[in-house]
């Protein structure tokens, strides 16, 4: 009797057919396109007639896509995992590691000493889907992307845990002219270190590793990037033929220890069931009617812009570019402000190209054309302003806000949805008063439904159109894409139809707007006066969403998607200029575009530069964290001097360490040590040790324990900690670590309660129950208390207690450790009272840089304090000023020694004019959750700019640029207004 | 009707006027428990509402009030209270919402004060919010537990950690549909009763009546059949709520599977328990040792009495004792780890196992701090011990999907059954 299986994946729908002897008879391998009941039903019928003719037949399908039709008709269903190790179990030699990445998902089966099965989380995106997703972004097919990886010459850092994040860096690198080889072939290693860093989560790999599913079979250069990094030679990885028919062949030889199906019954059954929908819920309808259809689209159709004739125009003429991270768009207007040329692209990689072909166009429209300003925004601002000579540039947020003031003079609020980003902002008073940019972690929303609808095998255009007419829009709810893939497919389970999932999607998009990067409450709070622009509100069925969800009519200027680069061309011409240095047609026509590479020496951080260069000796760096290497040929640049963060590191090096009589200590540099380095050091010196201090963090540092980390969603500085204990034993060769758990912090008297938050307080634990490593060492963890002294000194003699450390020696050493941090604290403060001095007398905007001590780290906090300093502002963190006198009332649950000096700092920069708070915060840090919006409640009550920075082990500071920029304008404003 | 009335730092506080005008709102975590709960709090003179509702209006008042990277249970507590709020049904003028409070170094200290942003946000800041901690956080004139109060809710505790225990083991082999649910509601009904006549129960009288409600279980006709059990741990609401954990326990039920829920009497304990061991580790004052060790004394009794009760039949396994969970943590992680469920998340994984379910569902809202320690943290050590260990962890949040988790269930289940037959 035959057996056989079917595999449901995320996207693809896999079939074996075995024979008496397990020879495979039949096979086949499709996409599924979401409709996953018609696919299996066709198969069913297909096998029922031409293989099976009327004969029963041993069935099983797998996979997560399969459950519902399953459940529904009574078949067989065997998880996917056990399917895969059936199969394995088949094979002829024995394999240790399976490796297996789908559409959707990627796991890992240890097979031998103990068997354990590792899936990815909920938050670890990226595999077949991401995959393809990145190709969209590099303009090319997966099997050309794969091509292009073979021919890398070099490896970006790309983050590694999840799709949107590895997005968020992988798009920047090609507005920088990054070449696509090795931006491909850097997705790829994201791929295998998010293999190696999320899944194995403590266990090694090792041994004969077989590499199973769709990904892993078709891409060579995938299949490179696992041989290369985890050593594998012809010997230990099995690439297997097949590979991507393996689960359906375990499912098929499950199916034999279950009853024969009837396939013909089946066959009946599925088809006669076609019309059955279990999907009944969902949200209201975008438009009940046609009519009202119609009525939308009248009412919008009056948003227009002016426009006028190009060819022939003899006036002054202003251009704007504006190069968005997925698309470039290109303005020329005239004396009245009026529209004379306008273009829309995607920029498939390549802005420069597309932008040289555009202007060609202008000028062969128009030879005489006469240009008295240029302006460039957007991601490739920077870029495109270079290349072709513009007389300036603006952060986007000014350019869209010229432009909305142009359309309603007075609007109150602008929300502006582009391919990968959001930004919105309130108006108050003219002048931009509260930016919203999206965290990285819901980014993308836009350029989402486009990879969704070509996944679906539709066009943008068709996909939304779908969504109009949708009677019960899918509720996916406001969560990053990653999230919503997972969402979908489980709408899709319950049978949702396309048009339903088009809607939600919109609807969405315009959630997360809302919910996750306004957080409005009520329409009433965004303002009366809208206006929506970017991109993706070309899209009715958003646009439409959007206004049920917030009760407005607003305004969809027709140039929706243009206004960026309106807004620029209206800046170029208030620089009222007699003529535009723009490269002409003859310039032009010169134009060359080279890439090269090097290494920036101005600081330890090294950065890896990309140098674009032009003809004529134009050149721009891109991949500069700060934007010292450019500014440092500005002879205008004053370098500051004073930056907090700075002070803090240097005040870490400062501390020597002497050869002591008890030998040498290893003290691991991340999290609370960043600040009780200075209690700890100065107690284990007293005591006779030799403190041997980790590094600072640095991706090295991370990749050395990254596969000891258990949780792939605990914050990036706890991550760091699992490399720098590893450095210390094999780099630095100590065999005794010090890192105490610390449930206390020191009582600053300011707060309800003084506590760590729960990572801090117990991060030894995880490090000492998941790193064999520490086996060979001996690792102190004790619990210590600095809050109360007395108890403390006791404890530390018995912690040391084997040391023969006596009552004596630990009092005197506890002494001078309160009293180094003591020091350590006023220092802080003398160099805040200085700096803030400096600032005033040479009139520059003070920022108070807050987050946590661990923030001080160059690896965690990516070089945001350089680069503020490198835009004219000087650096300071909470600490530097003084702390409230007493306990003061916030509304929330005041029990963090850090946060309520957060808290305490807010009061007052509030009481200052020229201090602005940014806040740093890491990604997956649950507190700051509760800080983050207690802090802009302070700030806002006072009239006062709030900036957050999420940072992560993102390396690219592009969202981070454009979020320091627009506050650096809206301080310019603020105090131009104020005179 | 009552005036409002605020603290020196503007808090809203509820009066004792309030406590005859208005209605508690709480949010449900656990369906048996929270009937007696409320039938004490009723007869104290307060009325009470215990919502039960389910809806998925619930989530997305938690998404709209709430901060989105904020814990889930918080999003799901918080918006179940908005959604009720704005519901209709009850007289918004004439309610008060109720939110525990532990305290603890985890953000859960602080979602009263993320209830009460909401309620602010939605214009609805003239509802008090009443904290329910023990640890003197917010004072209330119109609320109080008293001492008296407190021994009876650890009774109706143990009472409600009695029958889901025995409703579990019962309920997947009986051989008519419901029996051992009717015997559920029988037995909340009569202690309702019990609870609402206020008499105080001594020691004896509730072992006589947890061997009543023994023996009826034992009475049920049940198939022989070997089911794989599965314990279910994790943070507490999503151990705990269906809310929370997308139906877990019908799910593992549907599934064939017996699942073995650690009681709620044991976090009790633990909350209790977190001040000796603090006191070991950093000195201070020990908050009230009297009273403290007497609790911990008088509960650990009536928890013994409930083993012992469970354990006489002998067909029944009985939950292990908290003093024995404690020991099995401190194998793997030290007893200091105290915020959030800390070590005894571990320790109920370790006493499981013990117990022999050697399957367990470790759940936890997307991102809780303390389960990167504690849950995920001390997994790989746990499977060291126990190599045979079959732990699935599940993230619980409003993005993640059914079909993810009950994927990964169906794994678990699949590698139980595998080792079953081993």
């Amino acid at each position: 009797m035959y057996k056989i299986g079917i595999d449901v994946g995320s996207t693809t729908i896999k079939c074996v057919v075995l024979d008496e002897k397990h020879n495979i008879v039949y096979k086949s391998y499709r996409r599924h396109r979401a409709m996953i009941k018609e696919k299996v039903s066709e198969l069913v019928t297909m096998i029922s007639r031409d293989i099976l003719r009327g004969e029963k037949a041993h069935l099983a399908l797998t996979g997560s896509a399969s459950l519902g039709v399953a459940e529904r008709f009574g078949i067989p269903f065997v998880q996917e995992v056990v399917a895969t190790q059936i199969a394995v179990e088949e094979y002829p030699e024995t394999i240790d590691v399976v490796i297996e990445l789908g559409g959707e998902d990627a796991k890992i089966l240890f097979l031998t000493n103990g068997v354990e099965v590792r899936m990815n989380g909920t938050c670890a995106g990226g595999t077949g889907a991401f995959i393809d997703q990145m190709a969209v972004l590099l303009d090319v097919s997966v099997e050309e992307m794969d091509k292009l990886a073979l021919q890398a010459e070099r490896i970006y850092p790309i983050a590694s845990r999840c799709g949107v994040f590895a997005k968020t860096d992988v798009q920047p690198l090609l507005n920088q002219g990054a070449r696509k080889e090795d931006v491909a072939a850097s997705i790829f290693h994201a791929v295998v270190n998010q293999t190696i860093g999320g899944l194995a989560q403590g266990r090694e790999l090792k041994g004969k590793m077989m590499f199973l599913g769709g990904p892993l079979t078709f891409l060579k250069g995938l299949q490179k990037s696992f041989t290369d990094v985890l050593k594998l030679d012809s010997n230990t990885g099995v690439f297997p033929e097949n590979a991507q028919y393996y689960v359906a062949y375990g499912a098929a030889l499950y199916a034999g220890s279950e009853q024969p199906a009837d396939f013909a019954a089946l066959e009946a059954d599925m088809q006669s069931a076609g019309e059955i929908k279990q999907y009944e819920g969902g949200l209201p309808p975008l438009f009940s009617s046609e009519d009202e259809y119609n009525a939308f689209k009248a009412r919008h159709a009056k948003a227009v812009i002016p426009e006028g004739k190009l060819e022939g125009y003899t006036g002054r003429a202003a251009i704007g570019i504006d190069a968005g991270s997925t698309t470039v768009k290109l303005v020329v207007i005239g004396e009245q402000d009026e529209i004379l040329f306008q273009k829309y692209m995607l920029s498939n990689g390549k802005p420069v190209e597309l932008v040289r072909e555009t202007l060609q166009e202008i000028y062969t429209v128009n030879p005489q054309l006469r240009i008295v300003g240029s302006a460039a925004t957007g991601y490739g601002e920077e870029l495109v302003k270079n290349a072709f000579s513009l007389d300036d540039g603006l952060v986007e947020t000014v350019a869209h806000l010229t432009a909305a003031q142009k359309m309603m003079p007075d609007v109150d609020f602008i929300i502006d949805i582009g391919g990968q980003d959001m930004k919105c902002f309130k108006i108050r008073n003219q002048v931009i008063d509260t930016i919203f940019l999206n965290e990285a972690c819901s980014s993308g929303c836009g350029s989402f439904i486009s990879t969704f609808a070509t996944a679906l095998g539709y066009s943008v255009k068709d996909f939304a159109a779908l969504g109009l007419y949708s009677k019960h829009p899918v509720d996916l709810g406001s969560r990053c894409t990653v999230f919503m893939n997972s969402s979908v497919k489980q709408a899709q389970k319950e049978g949702a139809e396309v048009e339903d999932i088009s809607a939600g999607l919109s609807i969405s998009v315009v959630k997360n707007a809302l919910y996750k990067v306004i957080r409005a409450t009520s329409a009433e709070s965004l303002g009366r006066h809208i206006i929506v622009q970017g991109g993706t509100f070309l899209n009715d069925a958003i646009l439409r969403a959007f206004e049920q969800e917030v009760g407005v009519e607003v305004i969809r200027p027709n140039i929706a998607g243009l206004m960026g680069a309106y807004g620029a061309a209206l800046y170029a011409r208030t620089l009222q200029q007699n003529s535009s240095t723009i490269l002409d047609a003859e310039g032009l026509k010169n134009f060359s575009h080279e890439t090269t590479e090097r290494v920036c020496q101005l600081c330890g951080n090294h950065c890896k530069l990309t140098v674009n260069q032009f003809n004529n000796g134009r050149e721009l760096i891109a991949g500069n964290r700060c934007e010292r290497p450019i500014k440092s040929q500005d002879k205008n640049f004053i370098n500051i001097q004073y930056n907090a963060y700075r002070y803090k590191r240097d005040y870490i090096l400062k501390r020597k360490s002497e050869k002591g009589k008890r030998g040498r200590i290893g003290l691991p540099m991340g999290l609370n040590m960043y600040e009780n380095y200075h209690f700890w050091h100065p107690i284990l010196t007293s005591l006779g040790y030799e403190v041997v201090r980790a590094p600072f963090g640095s991706r090295d540092v991370f990749l050395e324990g990254q596969a000891t980390i258990p949780s792939d969603t605990v914050c990036y500085p706890a991550k760091m900690m699992h490399g720098s204990v590893t450095h210390l034993i094999q780099k630095q060769g100590v065999n005794k670590i010090f890192y105490p758990c610390m449930p206390y912090n020191f009582d600053e008297k300011i707060s309800d309660n003084h506590y760590n938050c729960p990572v801090v307080a117990y991060y030894p634990e995880v490090l000492d129950a998941n790193m064999g490593i520490l086996q060979d060492v001996r690792f102190i963890k004790e619990y210590l208390g600095p809050h109360n002294e007395k108890h403390f000194v006791k404890k530390l003699q018995q912690t040391f207690k084997q040391d023969n450390v006596s009552a004596k020696e630990a009092r005197e050493a506890a002494a001078i450790g309160y009293q180094q941090q003591e020091t350590y604290l006023k220092d802080l403060k003398r160099y805040g009272k200085e700096a803030i001095a400096f600032a005033r007398e040479h009139n520059l905007p003070i920022i108070v840089l807050a987050g946590r001590p661990y923030h001080v780290d160059p690896e965690i906090n990516h070089g945001i304090d350089q680069l503020i300093t490198s835009y004219g502002a000087v650096v300071i963190s909470e600490d530097c000023l003084p702390l409230a006198k007493s306990k003061f009332h916030t509304n929330v649950l005041n029990q963090w020694t850090y946060h309520a000096r957060l808290y305490s700092a807010a009061h007052y920069v509030c009481q200052q004019p020229d201090m602005y708070l940014v806040q740093l915060v890491s990604f997956g840090c649950g507190l700051d959750a509760v800080t983050t919006d207690e802090v802009r409640d302070i700030l806002e009550k006072h009239d006062n700019l709030y900036t957050q920075i999420k940072i992560d082990e993102i390396n690219n500071l592009g969202a981070v640029k454009i979020r320091l920029r627009s506050l650096f304008a809206a301080i310019a404003q603020k105090n131009r207004t104020k005179g | 009707m009552a005036k409002l009335e605020y603290d020196k730092n503007g808090r809203l506080m509820f009066t004792k006027e309030m406590k005859e005008e208005y209605t508690l709102l709480i949010p449900m975590m656990l369906p048996i428990h929270f009937s007696m709960l409320k039938s004490i709090l009723q007869r104290e003179g307060y009325k009470v509402e215990i919502l039960e509702t389910q809806n998925s209006n619930i989530i997305q008042m938690g998404l709209k009030y709430c901060h989105n990277d904020i814990c889930y249970p918080a999003q799901l507590t918080i918006g179940q209270l908005m959604d009720a709020l704005q519901s209709g049904k009850y007289d918004i003028h004439k309610v008060a919402v109720v939110m525990t409070q532990t305290g603890g170094g985890c953000r859960a200290s602080n979602y009263i004060s993320l209830l009460r942003k909401a309620l602010d946000r939605a214009g609805l800041g003239f509802v008090p919010a009443v904290s329910v901690n023990f640890s003197g956080l917010e004072e209330n004139p119109g609320f109080a537990i008293t001492k008296k109060m407190i021994y009876e809710m650890a009774n109706a505790i143990i009472y409600g950690d009695l029958l889901m225990a025995l409703h579990n083991q019962t309920m997947p082999y009986e051989k008519e549909e419901g029996a051992s649910q009717r015997l559920v509601d029988h037995f909340v009904a009569m202690l309702n009763d019990d609870f609402a006549k206020g008499e105080s129960m001594g020691p004896k009288a509730i072992r006589k009546k947890m061997d009543e409600i023994v023996d009826a279980f034992v009475k049920v006709p049940v198939h022989k059949k070997n089911k794989v059990r599965v314990g279910i741990v994790g943070e507490i609401y999503v151990k705990f709520a269906p809310l929370g954990n997308n139906n877990l326990e019908a799910f593992l039920l549907k599934e064939n599977a017996e699942p073995v829920v650690p009681g709620l009497l044991d976090f009790l304990l633990y909350t209790i328990d977190t001040g000796i061991e603090d006191y070991i580790r950093y000195g201070g004052k020990l908050v009230k040792p009297v009273v403290t060790k007497f609790l911990m004394h008088t509960f650990i009794g009536i928890q013994n009495d409930m083993i012992k009760a469970i354990e006489k039949p002998g067909c029944f396994h009985a939950p292990s004792s908290f003093k024995r969970t404690k020991e099995l943590g401190g194998k793997v992680i030290d007893h200091g780890v105290k915020m959030g469920e800390g070590w005894l998340l571990t320790g109920e994984m370790m006493a499981l196992i013990d117990e022999g379910v050697n399957n367990i569902v470790c759940t936890q809202p997307f991102g809780c701090l303390p389960n990167h320690v504690c849950g995920r943290g001390m997994m790989r050590r746990i499977k060291t011990i126990h190599p045979d260990a079959n732990i699935v962890a599940i993230d619980y949040d409003a993005g993640a999907t059914k079909v993810n988790q009950e994927n990964r269930l169906k794994l678990m289940l699949a590698t139980a059954r595998k080792l079953q037959n081993s």
